[in-house]
């Protein structure tokens, strides 16, 4: 009888996530992937002036905590045929960009590094040697013997009291760990340096957004006017700020991410075989950060398509308005829709009502054959794909952007590993940082265009005209998608005589976490994991790799919109 | 493995004997205590372990999570290393599955009556299968682990007052954190996310002083939440001269005028924004240009449209806002706490004592 292997919690991410998996000996034949945690804010959204959903679906996530209030901007604008003008543009770039290089920095040190880095290990390192490898792949100055030396006394010190908190019962001394102590070391000191870097570079966010997490959007452009002859505004003293985030950004990921991901990759090469960790071979994009208007998509820097099975030569054309091509499956998940539970709905016409027929908690396990998730399957013309870093960056080297071939070439070849090893674990966390460095460049660019703009005495940041109720059409709907740091990410909106009457979102974590479909066929984790040998059942190490290779989003994923109303509780406090 | 008590810890970091004693005499002092007690506080700190601090995560969105990363004073990593055994948190802990698990109820096990429960997220009642952690669902949870607290910190708008997933029309039948616990102390750290330094402001007053600082009504820490942004805003000026914004980007928006009519929520939203600002005091919502959404306030997504003036200014503007002053206070009436006499009383005495203030390098 086959085995079955449960975590839950899945940590080190954003949500509640459960995989459970059925082992052959000790290689995972199956595995179902779980959203255990439901809200509602798509029924919530219902009714509501459509100016405020920003601040609302935003709410959906607090890691990539400004996507939601971006897309769902630009699904307005998108239905009011509400154009921005070009500094509002170029700020929203700036805004995303920033939030790219947080997350994945933060995503690659607090989330995943404990995955291959070893926190015990680094206590036997030489600090010296530790020094003088540093230095070896990096001109990032803080290298020194000594400073080594007191990052592994304070680490020390932190063991020896006992009391080991989030590093408390990890599996520490794993076989699967295959560092030296000292890039052990090394990776554990850069750990504590990014939370402290990743704390300065969030100002850029603070300037344009008045605060992260969370910062604040506006319909029709963006909220901080620019006079440079105004204490209150964006002027040459918020202009200088951002220069510097920007400055301690680039730094940061060429001196540090880039060359730590390197060394911690040549010693992980058999988890970039072909296929392991990589299991649909199909990929989309919806394109983003545009260098003119949002319906330029030719001018957009990630380029929208979708790969199939593996296949670089060829590139599908998508639209986010077909009703064939998008659309949710409810067959394996706690929902029902009104045309059956069998049947895909494109977003417009989404629909959700709860149908919990899950065991009842406390349990063991989840009814795999049954429904099991929180999340929805949403299909791309009934495929499953996978969204996110490493769909981004085939489809820049596939439409053969000069800085991203140079990238992914050149790093092949210092890992001495052929192009098909894209298709794997290791492919996609090197697919993230390989996208931080294009991002990283790509920030300056937004900020000369904008002093640019402002020297010409450009410094419109809002278009007031289509702002009041009274000029909309009656019914309008839209569609605002951009490329999340998760993968690509689109809100759906209907409107009627000014308020919301149906919201949706299809986001990364969704493609990638999403259950079985009607077909029976897996989402992006579940293929990712089938055939993982694990060297220990109760030390599933393995599954962690791989689940945090894709950077799982949970509270994103999973949503549910009810037209109908028919699911509101009402609780009454006595 | 030996554990290192409250001095070795600070003589690691240079401070000294007679600085530790300092400390305690302080302390002591602080506490209106008689200088016979110094010993036995000196003793009590001697053998102190970091306090375990179990932290759950229900229907939350982790914004208050990666808002706490984000605070400068304490930071995060010198809270975890020097100040609180983290023993519980999703977000940050390494291990998963079963052996996360065993570390809650481990902690629990070795620090009850003592641990801090922080929460993050509401807790729904609809069904018990809406929202589950390794099988179990969040109000068992909540019950089970706040069991052997010795105070809960709920923390964010969801956790405090039910936040997002309570607003109309509640799909889940979300709650509050109080709404579901009675019989322990509970301070409400709102915000959507919380301010990063109230976050870990309010553990290090627990950790400093021992006490739960004093709350207000809707038991808010006071220093934070004791004055609503309107009054504490530098656009304020602006208001009572009756220079109002009147789009996005106009000349008043340049000039920084006040965005009452853009819909700010700063004169019913008490919170620390416009003095403690975020990021490390870079800005905050308003001086970028948005009007404050209210976010730390009960049911602020139901109150009405962000960009919907709180009230048409009618005649004396000034007097508007007085009345908005006095619906906050007419609420207002704060609830004493066991520990509110002591406080007053340490009040009077005021020394600031933190370990900084100790004496470094006579170590030895």
């Amino acid at each position: 009888m086959a085995e079955r292997i449960i975590v839950d919690p899945i940590t080190r991410i954003e949500g509640h996530l459960r995989i459970e998996a059925t082992l052959e000996g000790n290689t995972i034949s199956q595995a179902y992937s779980s959203g255990t945690m439901v809200r509602g804010i798509e029924n919530i959204l219902i009714g509501r002036d459509p100016r405020d959903a920003w601040a609302f679906a935003q709410r959906i996530c607090g890691v990539c905590t400004l996507v939601h209030g971006l897309a769902s901007v630009r699904s307005v604008e998108d239905a009011l045929k509400y154009p921005i003008p070009p500094n509002a543009q170029l700020i929203r770039n700036l805004m995303s960009g920033a939030q790219y290089i947080h997350d994945h920095v933060m995503h690659f040190y607090h989330l995943h590094a404990l995955d291959w880095v070893d926190v015990v290990s680094a206590l036997k390192a030489d600090p010296k040697a530790t020094s003088d490898l540093a230095q070896s792949i990096s001109s990032w100055s803080k290298s020194s013997p000594g400073y080594f030396s007191d990052m592994q006394k304070k680490l020390k010190t932190f063991v020896e009291q006992g009391q080991l908190g989030i590093f408390a019962n990890a599996y520490w001394g794993h076989p699967a760990y295959k560092l030296p102590p000292e890039a052990n070391l090394m990776a554990v000191s850069h750990y504590l340096e990014a939370l402290n870097w990743q704390r300065d570079v969030v100002a850029l966010h603070a300037i344009f957004g008045g605060k992260n997490p969370h910062p604040n959007f506006l319909v029709g452009g963006v909220a901080c006017p620019i006079d440079l002859n105004s204490d209150s505004a964006l002027n040459m003293k918020r202009l200088a700020q951002v220069q510097d985030v920007i400055h301690k950004m680039k730094e940061f990921v060429e001196q540090v991410y880039v060359p730590d991901t390197l060394v911690i990759a040549s010693f992980y090469k058999d988890w970039a075989k072909m296929g392991h960790g990589e299991g649909l071979g199909n990929f989309m994009t919806y394109g983003d950060f545009p260098s003119k208007t949002i319906n330029d998509v030719d001018s957009f820097l990630f380029p929208r398509g979708v790969i199939l099975n593996r296949d670089l030569s060829k590139i599908e054309p998508l639209d986010l308005n077909d009703k064939d091509q998008i659309q949710e499956q409810v067959s394996r998940s706690w929902y029902d829709y009104s045309v059956g539970k069998e049947k895909g709905l494109h977003p417009y016409q989404g629909e959700t009502k709860f149908n919990y027929t899950g065991p009842q908690p406390p349990y063991k396990q989840l009814e795999i054959e049954k429904s099991y998730s929180w999340m929805k399957a949403p299909r791309w013309k009934g495929k499953a794909v996978e969204v996110g870093p490493l769909a981004r960056m085939l489809m820049l080297y596939a439409t053969k952007n000069a800085q991203a071939v140079e990238l992914v070439d050149s790093t092949l070849k210092k890992l001495e590993l052929p192009i098909e090893s894209l298709f794997s674990t290791l492919g996609r966390t090197a697919a993230r940082t390989l996208e931080t460095k294009i991002i990283s460049d790509a920030m300056q660019g937004w900020f000369d265009q904008l002093v640019g703009n402002i020297k010409k005495g450009d410094t419109k940041t809002f278009n007031e005209t289509l702002w009041n109720p009274n000029t909309w059409a009656s019914k309008a709907q839209g569609v605002g998608f951009m490329e999340a740091p998760r993968g690509g990410l689109a809100h759906w909106i209907v409107i009627e005589n000014g308020k919301i009457v149906n919201y949706q979102a299809v986001v990364p974590s969704t493609w990638n976490a999403g259950p079985r479909d009607a077909q029976n066929q897996a989402g992006a984790y579940e293929m990712a994991l089938a055939g993982h040998q694990l060297h220990d059942s109760k030390q599933p190490i393995e599954i962690l790799r791989t689940i945090h290779s894709f950077d799982p989003c949970i509270a994103c994923a999973v949503h549910l919109t009810d037209t109908e109303n028919g699911n509101a509780i009402e609780i009454k406090v006595c | 493995m030996n554990q290192l008590s409250l001095e070795e810890r600070l003589r690691l970091h240079g401070v000294s004997r007679r600085g530790f004693l300092k400390f305690c005499a302080a302390t002591a002092s602080l506490m209106a205590l008689s200088p016979a007690m110094i010993p036995r506080i000196a003793a009590a700190l001697e053998n102190a372990k970091r306090p375990s601090v179990i932290w759950l995560s229900f229907q939350e969105c982790t914004g208050c999570t990666e808002s706490i990363t984000r605070s400068h004073s304490p930071s995060l990593e010198s809270l975890i290393f020097d100040a609180i055994s983290l023993d519980y948190h999703h977000t940050l802990q390494v291990a998963s599955g079963d052996a996360a698990e065993h570390a809650r109820e481990q902690a629990m096990k070795d620090n009850w009556g003592k641990y801090i429960l922080v929460v993050d997220g509401s807790i729904p009642l609809g069904n018990k299968g809406f929202s589950t952690i390794a099988g179990i669902s969040n109000v068992d949870m909540l019950i089970e682990t706040a069991k052997g607290a010795a105070a809960i910190v709920a923390v964010g708008s969801c956790a405090a007052f039910g936040g997002l997933p309570k607003a109309n029309p509640n799909p889940t039948g979300a709650v509050s954190i109080d709404m579901i616990i009675k019989d322990k102390p509970i301070i409400n750290v709102p915000g959507c996310p919380p301010i990063p330094v109230v976050m870990t402001g309010v553990l290090a007053h627990f950790l400093t002083f021992g006490t739960l600082p004093e709350l207000d009504h809707l038991k808010r820490p006071k220093a934070f939440y004791g004055q609503n942004i309107h009054d504490r805003c530098y656009r304020r000026p602006f208001y009572e001269r009756g220079q109002f914004a009147e789009t996005f980007d106009d000349e008043g928006a340049k000039k920084g005028w006040c965005l009452f009519k853009l819909g700010c929520k700063g004169p019913t939203t008490y919170n620390a924004c416009a003095t403690t600002k975020w990021n490390g005091g870079v800005s905050f919502p308003i001086e970028s240009g948005h009007g404050c959404l209210g976010c730390s306030e009960p049911n602020f997504w139901d109150a009405g449209s962000f960009y919907a003036p709180l009230s048409t200014p009618i005649g004396h503007v000034a007097q508007n806002a007085g009345y908005a002053l006095a619906a906050g206070a007419l609420a207002g009436a704060a609830i004493g706490f066991a520990n509110k006499q002591k406080s007053s009383q340490a009040i009077e005495k005021h020394e600031e004592i933190t370990v900084n203030d100790l004496i470094k390098g006579e170590t030895k």
